[in-house]
């Protein structure tokens, strides 16, 4: 149980995926407007990037590790990511139009996010059980949905100031992602990774 | 042969990926920590890039459209794998340094984008041009940035000492915060000299945003 937390806290804060990994910068700087629109999307990436984390897991344990097709992980991952997620936007249609409705927009910006396909390749490269993977992907997704909103949160905010033209959009965006990471630096003693 | 002058230069900085369309963050804020670690991932990249941008363009005719996306990727996924072999074979350290950033070259949507607006529909040699183009565009961008920070954090460039003993290196342009910063920094000096320009010539200067996604932010109405 401990090692579970423990394994949560530093994929979610320790080593945040947007602000020390360096995953997902696109949705962190082009869907980051408002704070619904910012959890909407950290909500329906951490769902893909669950269940993609267990499915790309399950190929690799099963399929292409007993085989010896690991060079092939990068041509499979890609193609089971793309496949899963239209997969996800299918099924989430037909089984429930409200999650749908709130999820559904955020699918197709997806398939290119480089967190979904980070995750498959760290829980390969660090091999972890099922049970890892699961938890790392869950706090893995907690934290870029955290680096969302904060980011959101704070660009509503700055709606109302009074910012220089040049700086205005995604030069100010960089700055102050700057600044939280140099705040998210802070947690780096949490957890000795 | 002004035609192939032009498919060259506009990568390198009309179109640049890096400066002017913002796409390929995620590689550019987290393998620039030095000159070195941004030139490699800057030739892998345009190997990557050149290589599916000429099989792509010579199979055009018999791809079909329906399913050209699918075999788009496995295309760039290919050569993605074929290039991280050498790395590790040739480069391991930096290899190990550039971590998970060279298999993820295939969602790179800089690539993606080029096969499906450029290499798809143009003859071989336009496109390869276009590639070779692109990939040093994006290059010399990763140069630039790793170049900045590794002399801000450690006083030199590509491992040579340039601002002497006495410098103190400033720790943090190597750690995450550093290329938020340097990043938001130079959109911020690409803006005020774009904003300069205009007031000579008077077109219309927009401030810098990520290309690839906002669009499809848009297109989706979020």
């Amino acid at each position: 149980m401990q090692e579970f937390l423990l394994l949560m806290v530093g994929s979610a804060l320790v080593n945040n995926f947007v602000l020390v990994r360096f995953l997902g910068i696109c949705p962190f700087l082009g869907v980051t407007r408002q704070v619904d629109t910012a959890v909407g999307m950290g909500a329906a990436t951490t769902f893909v990037m669950i269940i993609s984390a267990v499915v790309t897991w399950s190929i690799y344990k099963y399929v292409l590790d007993p085989n010896n097709l690991a060079f092939l992980q990068i041509v499979v991952f890609i193609l089971v990511i793309a496949v899963l997620v239209q997969f996800v936007e299918m099924v989430l249609k037909k089984l429930s139009p409200a999650l749908y409705r709130a999820f559904g927009i955020f699918l197709p910006l997806i398939t290119t996010n480089c967190a979904i396909m980070g995750i498959a390749l760290l829980v390969v490269s660090k091999d972890y059980s099922l049970g890892n993977a699961v938890v790392f992907s869950i706090g893995a997704g907690l934290g870029f949905t955290l680096a969302l909103a904060i980011m959101a949160g704070i660009r509503e905010e700055l709606e109302f100031a009074d910012i220089p033209p040049s700086l205005k959009g995604t030069s100010v965006a960089l700055l102050i992602a700057g600044l939280m990471s140099l705040a998210f630096m802070g947690f780096s003693g949490l957890v000795a990774m | 042969m002004r035609v192939y002058w032009g498919d060259l230069i506009r990568g390198l900085w009309k179109e640049n990926a890096i400066f002017r369309m913002m796409i390929g963050m995620c590689p550019t804020l987290a393998v620039t920590t030095s000159a070195i670690n941004g030139f490699t991932m800057g030739v892998a990249t345009t190997a990557v890039l050149v290589c599916s941008s000429l099989l792509i363009s010579v199979f055009r005719n018999v791809i079909p459209k329906q399913v050209r996306i699918p075999v788009f990727i496995v295309v760039i996924a290919t050569f993605v794998t074929i290039v991280d072999m050498l790395l590790a074979a040739l480069v391991p350290a930096i290899h190990k340094v550039l971590g998970i950033f060279v298999p993820l070259i295939v969602v790179n949507c800089m690539i993606l984008a080029r096969a499906e607006a450029f290499a798809s529909k143009m003859p071989v040699m336009r496109s390869i041009t276009d590639a070779v183009g692109m990939g040093f565009g994006f290059a010399w961008a990763l140069v630039l940035i790793g170049s900045l920070r590794e002399l801000l954090g450690t006083g030199g460039v590509f491992g040579i000492n340039l601002l002497g003993a006495n410098f103190v290196p400033w720790m943090i342009m190597l750690k995450p915060p550093g290329a938020f910063i340097t990043m938001g920094l130079i959109v911020f000096a690409i803006n005020l000299i774009g904003m300069a320009q205009s007031r000579k010539t008077g077109r219309l200067h927009r401030n810098l945003a990520p290309a690839c996604h906002s669009q499809g932010a848009q297109r989706e109405g979020i």
